[in-house]
């Protein structure tokens, strides 16, 4: 199957359920992890990876795909799910995540598993990755579109910073980057920590185009993105105000989800909060 | 001896320019420094695949690597220093972890930089590089192996970093020496001790050999011009005949080229071992021979530390 696909409002919501419900899942088998950020950068992927990235999960070397770089890397959980999801390894595989001899990596490797573009997991590197991904595609001539996901803490790093004026340099017009601006850190709160605002008016001064959305609306995603893809000369930001551990009402916002795996306690309360908002969406009428 | 002094720089620069010529797929990328590590003549022949990323080498490094992920072959050009120090986890976690096919060329490498003094002097680059998987290194000893060394870079799958220098060196080798990356061989063959240089060192090997024939003392001299991977077979088959032997590196003895010979002599072949090189301290400004002289990188280095080694051996038979 080859993406992106069109999806109703509806069928994208109930993807974004069942890919909570594997964050959670994995993150408790494994003992470890990132569940916090994983849960804010839900609509973000589920968005572009069914909608606007070009890609074939049956063919990973595809020459026509766009690609996707991972610059907030510790979210395994979400990447391995999105991957799994679009059909590049069997759902099955995401509960040996961080187990020994897995393909699931506690940040992932480039070779494994299908549909990753780029290893990662030290910030502050692969803005420069996709940055170059984008330029080595324009100097070709080639149409591919290069997204990339970042978040406040991987711009914390000085090298973003040295890449987003490279980009901008280049003229890569053909790099999208989101930013999942969910405010908490493994510290704290961003500004108390060391403050990243305004990111709007950074992005700006650094000659990119910048868009401002609510990262859960889903509707807003999609039209960031389609806008995106319009607009020339310049790189786009996206970035999305986002909730830390969104979905799962007592991870909502609280910094201490960064890295912690919920218990079993833990793990039966939040698919009941899951399961609730399944069946609260399937009882909706199909959205346009 | 008189031999003919040239730029190991202008070997990379010529390198470059062929292999933009034969494959498309080269690209290059330097830090605002161009000019002096001569990529500006890639530059003048291939504009369009010539990239001035700026004083950013972190974010260099990781775009060239973002390239190769496209197809292209980048060779990523600045100082030694900035190359190897300042992007080391770059080229550690995105470049060697991911495998990417990453060209390094660290220029001004050794303490001959001269006047720009110890900031400039890259004299770790060996050790900080060789400890990386994945990783292959390169320190050539002249012009002609320098070129050589770039062309083969470029068949060579994955990162390599190959290191040359500022000034002109003396030409130790010709147009016709064969040049494999990981297979050394001896300039000298000699039987009374083994003198395992790199870089500019094999030419100061040469010197202090032939100083030693005039005293009766037989030494082989080894270009081991790839430090990884190491050539174990030509390091144990020149030992075990001569019975000792002097390392010879414009680096650090910490962890460097002579210090990799001798992990693979510890655990194979023990003999007695001597090193010439810097000792655990930084470089200043200075001409480049007065430097040389100053920290003991030179043949009267080499001719001393032979004479040492032989006595080690002859106490320990």
């Amino acid at each position: 199957m080859t993406y992106p696909i069109k999806l109703t409002d509806k069928d994208l919501l109930l993807k974004a359920i069942r890919m909570r419900r594997d964050i959670v899942e994995m993150v408790h088998a494994a003992g470890s992890g990132h569940p916090g950020g994983s849960l804010s950068s839900v609509e973000l992927l589920i968005t572009l990876y069914n909608e606007f990235l070009k890609h074939d999960p049956q063919n990973t070397k595809w020459e026509d795909r766009d690609r996707m770089i991972f610059c907030k890397c510790h979210i395994t959980p979400a990447i391995y799910s999105i991957l799994s999801r679009t059909g590049y390894f069997p759902p099955e595989d995401l509960l040996t995540f961080r187990k020994l001899g897995s393909d699931l990596q506690g940040h992932p490797s480039r070779f494994h598993p299908h549909g990753m573009e780029m290893s990662g997991g030290s910030l502050g590197q692969n803005m420069s990755i996709a940055t170059g991904v984008a330029l080595g595609l324009k100097t070709q001539g080639k149409q591919n579109r290069v997204y990339g996901l970042t978040s406040e803490g991987d711009l914390q790093e000085g090298q973003s910073w040295e890449a987003i004026m490279s980009a901008a340099h280049f003229r890569l017009d053909n790099l999208t980057v989101m930013v999942d601006y969910n405010k908490l850190q493994i510290d704290g709160h961003v500004e108390d920590v060391m403050g990243v605002h305004p990111l709007d008016e950074k992005f700006k001064s650094f000659n990119w185009h910048v868009l401002i959305i609510d990262g859960h609306a889903i509707t807003q995603v999609k039209e960031a993105l389609a806008k995106a893809q319009t607009l020339k000369e310049r790189p786009t930001a996206i970035i999305a105000h986002t909730i830390k551990g969104k979905g799962i009402s007592f991870m909502e916002n609280d910094a201490g989800w960064h890295g912690k795996a919920p218990n079993d306690e833990d793990l039966k309360k939040a698919l009941a909060e899951l399961d609730e908002q399944e069946a609260k969406l399937s009882s909706l009428n199909p959205t346009p | 001896m008189e031999r003919e002094m040239m730029l190991t720089r202008q070997g990379w620069a010529d390198a470059l320019k062929e292999l933009g010529r034969q494959d498309p797929r080269v690209v290059v990328l330097d830090a605002d420094l161009a000019k002096s590590t001569l990529t500006c003549q890639f530059k003048d022949e291939f504009p369009d695949r010539f990239f001035d990323m700026g004083i950013a080498e972190q974010n260099m490094i990781n775009v060239a690597g973002g390239m190769s992920l496209t197809g292209l072959i980048p060779f990523v050009s600045t100082y030694g220093v900035f190359v190897s120090g300042r992007a080391w986890e770059q080229i550690r976690t995105s470049i060697c972890y991911g495998q990417l096919n990453v060209k390094f060329g660290g220029a001004h490498g050794g303490i001959s930089v001269g006047p720009d003094g110890a900031t400039h002097q890259a004299l770790e680059e060996i050790t900080i590089m060789r400890v990386l998987p994945n990783m292959k290194v390169i320190v050539p000893a002249d012009y002609y192996e320098t070129y050589k060394a770039v062309m083969a870079m470029k068949e060579m799958e994955g990162p390599v970093y190959i290191r040359f220098g500022r000034e002109k060196v003396p030409t130790v080798t010709t147009k016709d020496t064969p040049f494999e990356i990981g297979k050394a061989y001896s300039v000298r063959e000699g039987t009374d001790v083994s003198i395992i240089a790199c870089g500019v060192m094999v030419a100061e090997a040469l010197d202090a050999a032939e100083f030693l024939q005039s005293k009766g003392v037989s030494a082989e001299v080894i270009n081991m011009h790839t430090i990884k991977p190491l050539d174990q077979e030509t390091i144990l088959k020149s030992a075990q005949k001569t019975g000792c032997v002097v390392t010879a590196e414009e680096h650090q003895k910490a962890g460097g080229m002579g210090s990799a010979v001798m992990e693979v002599l510890a655990q194979n072949h023990p003999v007695p071992v001597e090193m010439v090189g810097i000792d655990d301290t930084f470089g200043e400004s200075g001409k480049p021979s007065e430097l040389m002289e100053k920290y003991g990188i030179t043949s009267k280095e080499i001719i001393e530390q032979a004479l040492k080694v032989i006595i080690r051996k002859k106490n320990k038979n």
